[in-house]
């Protein structure tokens, strides 16, 4: 068995609301380095040790068909264990 | 005309969909959203609610229900299939119509009536108002905020597929008057074949005057009235 990790992000340019008022806080709160903050989720799969270019594929495909939204979310997929 | 009113885990306004559907004379149905066809109806609606419990994304999970099908087919073939709140949110993950709605500007729930400006009759919800009318309609929801690519969102615009934007009871649109920072101020959106449309406001509670509005009524008369007399068979 193996598990993935995939990184959901809003498109950059998109506006992200989380991100704004957080980096707002960050700012009040001193932290006048924060440039821009940007939130999203974490999905972890785990999937059987079977070839990796099929299950990237497949992993792929399950990001661009339900677990992010292509439109305004771009992602990674990592392996981590 | 028989017009389905597709019920998902977590849809909550189905019932005030079919109440004032009745009254202006049509004949609402409810229907489950495991059911795979919706053969003999002449429109369909996506009610609001929590589709799924919002899981994932808002209507993320909803897009792939059994159902999801036949509303795509019905779609196409050119029933107008009305999204409101939830049912926006859903037709958006569908691809149904472009972009996305995400939390509010102001990441608060905003549950108050507001006001909105016609902007275009070229769709089936509103056909029967004048450009320029404002409306006054009952928002209720977290994820309001519309956004698209700028490519998706010039051909919007520039197709006059803006059907209604957030504006002040003189109709003035601006900063002030967003009520949760919805690009454009965008309130409603149509496909570019006019017959999916949909709105994040309610108008099936702005329908009698106890509930303080009346104004949801001539985009729900709009939707009935666009509706063949002989059922789709799509």
């Amino acid at each position: 068995m193996k598990r993935v990790r995939i990184d959901i992000r809003r498109k950059e340019g998109l506006s992200d609301p989380e991100g704004v008022a957080t980096l707002r806080a960050l700012h009040d709160l001193g932290y006048a380095e924060v440039g821009e903050v940007h939130f999203g989720r974490m999905i972890s799969l785990d999937l059987p040790d079977s070839d990796d270019e099929e299950t990237a594929g497949r992993v792929e495909e399950m990001c661009r068909r339900l677990l992010a939204n292509p439109v305004i979310e771009d992602w990674t997929v990592e392996t981590i264990e | 005309m028989k017009v389905a009113v597709v019920m998902f885990p977590g849809t909550n306004c189905e019932h005030d969909v079919v109440w004032a559907l009745s009254r202006l004379g049509a004949e609402p149905e409810l229907v489950w959203h495991r059911h795979t066809d919706l053969d003999g109806f002449d429109g369909v609606v996506l009610p609001g609610g929590f589709a799924h419990g919002d899981y994932l994304r808002t209507g993320a999970i909803a897009r792939f229900s059994p159902v999801m099908a036949a509303v795509e087919r019905h779609a196409a073939a050119g029933t107008p299939v009305l999204g409101i709140c939830n049912g926006f949110q859903i037709l958006c993950e569908a691809g149904l119509l472009p972009g996305a709605l995400v939390a509010n500007r102001d990441l608060r729930f905003i549950c108050r009536p507001v006001e909105v400006r016609v902007e275009s009759t070229d769709s089936m919800l509103t056909r029967a108002a004048r450009v320029g009318q404002v409306l006054r309609l009952p928002l209720n929801s977290y994820e309001g905020n519309y956004i698209a690519p700028a490519g998706a969102l010039a051909r919007l615009e520039g197709q006059g597929r803006v059907m209604l934007r957030y504006c002040d009871a003189a109709g003035v649109v601006d900063d002030a008057t967003n009520p949760n920072g919805s690009t454009n101020a965008i309130a409603g959106i149509a496909s570019e074949a006019g017959n999916v449309a949909a709105l994040m406001p309610h108008p099936e509670r702005a329908a009698e005057p106890i509930l303080g509005s009346v104004d949801g009524r001539i985009l729900l008369e709009s939707f009935l009235a666009s509706m063949v007399r002989e059922p789709a068979t799509a």
